[in-house]
């Protein structure tokens, strides 16, 4: 199995192998070829118990996270940003090894020398670094400023030399946002676990042979790029190499046991995020995967509960600091200083056998051992044939933290198989065997005000899109706004996916995920992910615009400023087929004007009704909406009804976002539900079994993804007046969890106006 | 997924009795639906909230349900079809219909046909009554009840009135007579503090209760005033607006004297 590495790095040493790293193991196909389903699907042990089994916290894990509070609370005293290394371009190997406190950590890797020092990343875009550094009272190497761009071209540069005026007037306008065309696109998952059960030398092994594979008659462009990008990643497998050999492993090797499987699995990830500022950096679906490991070492005696809480512990500790040079307009845009490390927990295997593990409620259990975070992004993938104590212990976290999202298992097994995992928020990806070209999102309610206005920006008045014919009566027709707004919406779509294309070729070319990709197989599946924010205002307006009478009021250059609405209208939210076909109709419209566009490398278009928190920055580019949404105010998160419109409960509203279709919007649809406490039932047993019931309901439905915060107004208006109180506070948005004093004032206000289900 | 049945009442039928019978629409006075109730009986919840009471309780916390036009006309076959639409959700979610109100005796008929449509489409039902009017609530009618949630408010004459502004008899008659057919109840007691809270009373109902041996659970519901501004609005005075919510001490007190007598209490 050892191979000679090359490249300044000796050859692997056989430090304690004597243990055969697979004895005890099923074997399998996985023997042969690079295959961690056939591998999981061999060895797991499916656990459908209770929680009773957990130990709780150890003292080294007590205080390892005593001192890293410390250092938490000393970078929001910071303002955010503790510390960052200007001198170094963030590389794999760039940094030494570095630790919290190496006497108490059984899980060992930084991202750079010092715990929260962040690195700076300058190939996605120098000036994105640049302005980042100043912010937080930074300054770069000036050597720097002589090598971007003349030296190095960024993935930025690139990209801003092919964008279309068109493409740029989009961005400007906010009708087109959140692009990733400054710094790393993310939403790409490496099979991070092939590390633990191979060894890193048999993978380099693979991806020779898959060189070899491309020796053919004809080096085309398509063939000479994926040639060079295995040559990339290769040298990205060696520096990974590298570096955990500077924290003293040998991972050449496959791991030998649980800590080592841990450690394998968290240096491979750790090698992505110290070369990638990916907007998302999920970390897959790690936790059933690791269980081998831990039953066979409980079983061989080498190991108890406490000893494996406590790996995990350490493991989740290191999720949990993973740390982006970001500007304050990104996080205003994200709220707080999220990275998505998406942790996909549970699921169902396509043979009829539950994925949940015990390792599945450990990850959930550092929720309690370490207190609610929101990293990692813990994902339970639901089926309605989970086990019942699973069900119940995460309704029960869910209840005592907000730190959980739940995404559909039973309806994306049959798209994604049952080793899929979740990027960022909603997106659902077979692991190590596709990935996303992420492609933010579209505003539709900004693009149905520009269908009434002929093409020219309601804010700003100027020409952005096509100068199309504009409404000319004083009330608007419904079908005369819907036959203008199909044509604005194909435009858009054009104008959407030439700016990704854009994106992605030259990010593949400046910002190449070396390491991410080493841990795919040779020949993936890419979809472009689109998405659109804005639902529930565009399809609320036009309802209003065919049940009300809306009238418009235009200023002197003839541009509609304002609506007026006469009359009742239905709302999306209270499962009136009225108003929730015509959301149906504009993800199917929508998705199909992206369907006609060429994507670049074939990727496969996809769609996602997900905003995140940018429903507040997406609603203060927009004008006034025929809703009735003054100009400014934020959109619903995601899928979600307009706050305070939903009014016939809970069921209704699920019902309606339950309607929109899967198979149109495969980049996932997300719902956020808040609801307080005793709205939920009287005694704690009847919360959790209200929740799970609910769970079993949405889903069952056809909803795709929820995420479930549980908390009253009260405890939220107190935690703005007083942060220092509610260090850990937990609250999920759109897809995402996010501490809720790192939030804006308005970003919070934004969350506390949305509905509270159960508050008469 | 263990058992499916209910924890309260019977197991839905597989195949409902009736269904599929084309009945009369009735015509009723509905205040408000809220589709996603989860304190108002087993699981997650359709809850009707029938218009009209004869009761005026000082607690009201829907003083806007106590007139049937308080609610629109409606009929008992648009009610079922919306109903049809969340039945697969209400079923996996391990809950079901409860009609509320107001007070749901008030229109028995329309109560029944309502009851009838959510047994036919094989969905559990809770009746939430106040019971002064049990004697509306025919054999047929309850025989479609799975469960009812009955509020003995006071358990003197002389409180109950000052309460409520009604007799105690016939809610006391009724749960006789539920005991006698061992309906399953929840029985639900409002506790406000100087009002409700005398602690031989409580123990009485308590004594009432575990004596009828189909009291499956009881729920101390402690009193809150969300409902004040309603009261300003129908333009009635609020006799409990300087009335404060029970103490902790207390509502673990009042539940302690229910469960001394060997009842669940939630």
């Amino acid at each position: 199995m050892n191979i000679q590495l090359r490249d300044g790095i000796e050859e692997a040493q056989a430090v304690g192998t004597e243990l055969d790293p697979w004895r005890g193991f099923t074997v399998g196909r996985w023997t042969q070829e690079i295959d961690l389903r056939g591998f999981l699907l061999d060895n797991v042990t499916p656990y459908t118990g209770d929680a009773s089994f957990l130990a709780s916290v150890t003292p080294r894990t007590a205080a390892l996270w005593a001192t890293l509070k410390d250092l938490l609370k000393a970078e929001r005293d910071a303002g955010g940003v503790l510390d960052v290394d200007p001198t170094v371009v963030a590389s794999i190997v760039s940094h030494k090894a570095g630790y919290i406190d190496r006497d108490l950590e059984q899980i060992v890797g930084l991202q750079t020398d010092r715990p929260l020092r962040r690195a700076i990343m300058p190939f996605g875009g120098y000036r994105m670094v640049k302005s980042g550094l100043d912010a937080y009272g930074f300054a770069a190497d000036p050597t720097f400023d002589k090598v971007f761009p003349s030296l190095r071209k960024t993935h930025n540069d690139g990209v801003f030399d092919v964008y279309t005026p068109e493409a740029l007037r989009c961005r400007k306008s906010g009708v087109i946002t959140g692009l990733p065309d400054a710094y790393g696109r993310g939403r790409i998952i490496g099979d991070y676990r092939r590390t633990a059960l191979y060894g890193v030398a048999r993978l380099i092994e693979d991806k020779k042979a898959q060189a070899k594979s491309l020796e053919l008659d004809q080096l085309d462009e398509e063939v000479l790029r994926l040639r060079e990008e295995i040559a990339e990643q290769i040298k990205a497998l060696k520096e990974l190499v590298a570096m955990a050999k500077s924290y003293g492993f040998d991972i050449t090797r496959p791991a030998a046991n649980a800590r080592e499987a841990v450690q394998w699995t968290y240096f491979s990830y750790l090698a992505a995020v110290k070369e990638s500022n990916g907007a998302a950096m999920s970390i897959g679906r790690v936790s059933s995967f690791l269980d081998v490991y831990f039953e066979r070492d409980i079983a061989e005696g080498t190991l108890d509960e406490a000893g494996a809480q406590e790996i995990l512990d350490h493991f989740v500790m290191k999720l949990r600091i993973v740390r982006f040079l970001r500007t304050p307009d990104y996080d205003a845009l994200f709220s707080g200083d999220p990275t998505w490390v998406t942790e996909s927990i549970g699921g169902m295997a396509i043979d009829g056998r539950t994925l949940v593990t015990k390792s599945s409620f450990r990850f959930l259990h550092t929720l309690e051992t370490l207190g609610p975070a929101p990293e990692p992004n813990l994902t339970v993938l639901w089926s309605e044939k989970l086990p019942k104590g699973f069900k119940d212990f995460c309704a029960e976290m869910s209840i005592r933290t907000s730190s959980i999202q739940y995404e559909n298992d039973d309806l994306m097994r049959p798209y994604w198989g049952d080793d899929y995992g979740i990027a960022c928020c909603v997106s659902a990806m077979r692991i190590g065997k596709q990935m996303q070209f992420f492609g933010a999102r579209a505003n539709l309610a900004k693009t149905l005000l520009y269908a009434i206005n002929g093409g020219r920006d309601e804010k700003s008045g100027e020409q952005v899109g096509p100068t199309l014919a504009p409404v000319t009566g004083d009330v608007l027709d419904y079908e005369d706004v819907k036959a203008k707004f199909v044509p604005m919406m194909e435009w858009l779509a054009r104008v959407y996916v030439n700016a990704l294309n854009s994106i992605h070729y030259m990010h593949d070319k400046y910002m190449y995920e070396r390491i991410e990709m080493a841990l795919h197989d040779r020949d993936i599946l890419r979809t472009m992910a689109c998405g659109i924010a804005g639902l529930s205002v565009a399809c609320d307006s036009l309802s209003a615009i065919k049940y009300a009478k809306v009238s418009v009021v235009r200023d002197d250059t003839g541009l509609v400023k304002e609506y007026v609405i006469d009359g009742e209208y239905p709302a999306f939210g209270n499962n009136d087929a009225r108003v929730d076909d015509i959301a149906v109709w504009l993800v199917e419209t929508f998705m199909g004007c992206i369907r006609k566009q060429k994507t670049y490398r074939h990727a496969m278009p996809t769609m996602s009704v997900l905003t995140i928190t940018s429903n507040v920055v997406y609603g203060k580019k927009t004008g006034n909406t025929p809703d009735g949404r003054k100009a400014g105010e934020p959109f619903a998160p995601g899928a979600n009804p307009m706050h305070g419109r939903d009014s016939k409960g809970a069921l209704a509203s699920m019902a309606s976002v339950a309607k929109l279709p899967y198979q149109h919007s495969q980049d996932g649809i997300s719902y956020t539900f808040t609801i307080v406490p005793n709205a939920l039932g009287g005694s704690q047993p009847d919360r959790v079994d209200n929740l799970t019931g609910l769970l079993d309901g949405y889903f069952a439905q056809g909803g795709h993804h929820i995420n479930v915060n549980v908390f009253d107004r009260e405890t939220l208006l107190h935690a703005m007046d007083h942060p220092e109180l509610y260090p850990q506070l937990t609250i999920r948005v759109s897809g995402y969890a996010v501490n809720f004093i790192k939030l804006t004032r308005e970003q919070q206000l934004d969350v506390i106006s949305r509905t509270f289900h159960g508050i008469e | 997924m263990g058992s499916s049945e209910h924890p309260s009442g019977r197991s839905a039928a597989p195949v409902p009795s009736g269904a599929g019978v084309v009945r009369p629409a009735i015509r009723g006075w509905v205040h408000s639906t809220e589709t996603g109730g989860a304190v108002d009986g087993p699981g997650i919840r359709f809850v009707l909230f029938l218009a009209g009471c004869l009761l005026r309780c000082q607690y009201c916390h829907n003083p806007d349900s106590w007139h049937m036009h308080h609610g629109k006309p409606t009929t008992s076959r648009e009610i079922l079809d919306e109903i049809r639409g969340y039945a697969s959700f209400l079923k996996r979610a391990r809950g079901g219909v409860t009609l509320s109100g107001g007070e749901p005796l008030v229109q028995p008929d329309f109560t029944a046909a309502i009851l009838r449509g959510c047994k036919e489409m094989g969905l559990h039902t809770a009746l939430d009554t106040a019971g002064f009017l049990g004697l509306h609530a025919d054999d047929f009618l309850l025989a479609d009840v799975d469960l009812v949630l009955l509020d003995i408010k006071a358990f003197t004459e002389a409180t109950y009135h000052d309460l409520t502004g009604v007799a105690l008899a016939p809610t006391l008659a009724f749960a006789e007579r539920l005991a006698a057919m061992k309906k399953p109840v929840w029985l639900r007691y409002v506790l406000v503090p100087g009002l409700t809270d005398k602690f031989d009373e409580i123990d009485g109902l308590a004594a009432f209760a575990a004596g009828l041996g189909n009291v499956e659970r009881v729920d101390v519901l402690p009193f809150h005033k969300m409902g004040e501004f309603k009261w300003a609005a129908e333009g009635v005075p609020y006799r409990l607006a300087d009335t404060e919510p029970p103490s902790r001490e207390l509502i673990d007190r009042t539940r302690a004297a229910f469960r001394d007598h060997g009842l669940n209490v939630a």
